[in-house]
């Protein structure tokens, strides 16, 4: 099949659109802007409708419609308007509505800037907005697995009803790489009996999100969970890395992978035995995989555009049976692949 | 021969026979029997989704027997906006309070009238925050007391009460614009003829509309029902003119 030369932000909009997503709202921001930009000039060829929302707020609400009547759809946005949608993020939760949300991770905290980060992991893994829930998060590390990823969104989407995020950061969306568009295997969804379409022949539906009696709370909430706990059971997703042989474990998601790879290429090179561990959905974390390689593995370098968010995750699963050193760059500054051979040489010399 | 009986008033078949939770005296239960009344008139039951967001308006789906969205406060015009996208033909309405519409969610009502969302508003005004207890609201009148506002509601420190009919009037997406009022009998009745040509207006395609109600919430303004009903009509409707700002030319 023909590849197409695109940016991450261009092909997670396309792909979007060929996993059947057909209406997009949002507002801009840098630096994902290529998605809506995208989106405003794809969407109408293929029926489809973008709308540019008053703010990430409305946005977010109208996915809660657009979602509820039954339709694939999609924001994007980055940190500061991803913070603004936390309220809309767990009402869909609540109302256990499919959507997909694309986070092009921005230097924080506040404003911030615009070059790429990876500081919004604990927002994206661990709820993020009000209450108990998650959401299924993907972080792909290529923009061909952007494109893999974001169709898988739509379907995870759907057959959890409950939000999915695509973690990427500006790097990934502003790089162009050649891309395919593999034809789309049809995936079993369960039939949305529950959407708003009007009453016509069956009974109302209601989509809703306060219980004011606790015990019909406490359910809904059980529903929930019973949904987070089948993600973590069927979902996770992580790629190892030369793990086998290996004396130190580079731990690293996105596009931070993809720089640690070059420099496991280097010291591989020089004869240093080091191999990577890369969560693919980092909710559900991989926390077997670093369990099961930490029995063999003495010492992990987590790297990260931030400082340390999925480094908690990491000590979570390795529990002390391992040494684990952490090197981070933030504000937007990305560390070059020799700095993480560096970094790697002085956990390898240094005394355990 | 037995006379024949004929019907004059019974429930409409879009309100369900339940009791609501709204105070008595409340202006609310009539608000939401009018809305029944004309979903009924128009035939659209089967054709029309409600979005009820936070405030005393939420439970709104316990009353109509259609499909219905609750919505996040402020936010019911966003979540319609979505729904009608992606069903042009489905009649689509929001029913929202003063907190709501003219407080945490002035962006989403403003925005949506802006686009000419072909939605209809009905914007319940009673001057308070009726289901958190009393609090000042942003169409609380100068003067008036709330539970934030002990000693009565001062400009100078909190500002004047905003009229969200005049305010929407000006917006070119609006359509239809009106307030309205249920604190008498031949004030119910405009206000069913108002709600029912924002309706329309929505069917004809023509953009967006909005009917405000004004209405008497007797428990937190702790009034009588009696008393409050003559605080609407000496209070209210001289700072808030009743009538239609905006109307499709007819024909």
């Amino acid at each position: 099949m023909e590849k197409k030369f695109m940016t991450g932000n261009e092909a997670i909009a396309e792909a979007a659109v060929q996993a059947g997503c057909r209406y997009f709202f949002g507002y801009p921001i840098t630096p994902q802007n290529e998605i809506p930009e995208y989106m405003s000039r794809r969407l109408p060829e293929v029926g489809g409708v973008y709308l540019q929302a008053e703010s990430e707020v409305a946005a977010i609400n109208m996915l809660f419609g657009a979602s509820g009547a039954g339709a694939r759809v999609m924001t994007s946005s980055s940190g500061p308007g991803i913070s603004l949608m936390q309220e809309g993020i767990s009402f869909l939760a609540a109302a256990q509505l499919p959507c997909v949300i694309v986070n092009i991770m921005r230097g924080g905290p506040g404003l911030g800037g615009i070059q790429p980060s990876q500081s919004d992991y604990f927002q994206a893994t661990k709820g993020g907005g009000h209450g108990d829930y998650h959401m299924l998060v993907l972080a792909p590390h290529t923009v061909q697995e952007a494109v893999s990823l974001t169709i898988e969104a739509f379907d995870l989407a759907d057959k959890y009803r409950n939000p999915v995020m695509i973690l990427g950061d500006g790097f990934l969306g502003q790089m162009m790489e050649p891309v395919e568009f593999k034809k789309i295997e049809t995936v079993k969804i369960p039939a949305k009996t529950w959407t708003l379409t009007g009453a016509k022949g069956r009974p109302r539906n209601i989509i809703r999100t306060l219980y004011l009696d606790p015990v019909a709370l406490e359910k809904v909430n059980l529903e929930i969970n019973r949904k987070i706990q089948e993600m973590i059971k069927n979902e996770v997703r992580v790629e190892t890395y030369l793990t086998d042989d290996a004396e130190v474990v580079i731990a690293a998601y996105g596009i931070v992978a993809r720089i640690a790879k070059t420099a496991i290429r280097v010291l591989r090179e020089k004869g240093v035995k080091v191999g990577l561990v890369r969560p693919i959905t980092v909710f559900p974390f991989p926390y077997e995989t670093f369990e099961k390689i930490a029995n063999n593995v003495k010492k992990f370098l987590v790297v990260e555009m931030s400082f340390g968010q999925m480094l908690e995750d990491i000590k979570l699963s390795v529990c002390g049976k391992a040494k684990i050193e952490f090197y981070g760059r933030t504000g937007g500054m990305v560390p070059n692949y020799d700095e993480i051979v560096n970094e790697t040489m002085k956990l390898i010399k240094g005394a355990d | 021969m037995q006379a024949e009986l004929q019907k004059v008033f019974t429930r409409p078949k879009t309100l369900r026979p339940v009791a609501t939770h709204y105070c008595p005296g409340c202006g609310h239960g009539i608000a939401a029997r009018l809305v029944a009344e004309v979903i009924d008139e128009l035939g659209i039951r089967e054709k029309t989704v409600g979005v009820a967001p936070v405030g005393c308006s939420v439970l709104l789906y316990n009353y109509l027997d259609i499909d219905m969205y609750e919505a996040a406060h402020g936010r019911a015009p966003a979540v319609a906006t979505g729904c009608k996208r992606v069903h042009p033909d489905l009649v689509v309405f929001t029913y929202q309070g003063d907190g709501d519409l003219a407080s945490i969610g002035t962006a989403e009502a403003v925005h949506i009238a802006a686009r000419g969302e072909k939605v209809t508003t009905i914007f319940i005004n009673n001057a308070i925050y009726g289901m958190t207890g009393g609090q000042m609201a942003p169409t609380t009148l100068i003067g008036q007391k709330t539970t934030t506002s002990p000693m009565g509601r001062i400009s100078e420190q909190a500002g004047f009460p905003i009229r969200m009919a005049e305010l929407l009037a000006t917006v070119n997406g609006a359509a239809y614009i009106a307030r309205t009022s249920v604190h008498t009998p031949k004030n119910i009745i405009q206000a069913k003829k108002a709600i029912k040509k924002a309706f329309e207006t929505q069917i004809k395609g023509l953009g967006y509309s909005m009917v405000e109600v004004l209405s008497q919430c007797p428990t937190a303004w702790q009034m009588t029902p009696t008393d409050a009903i003559k605080w609407v009509e000496e209070k209210m409707v001289p700072y808030y003119p009743l009538g239609e700002f905006k109307a499709p030319k007819e024909g």
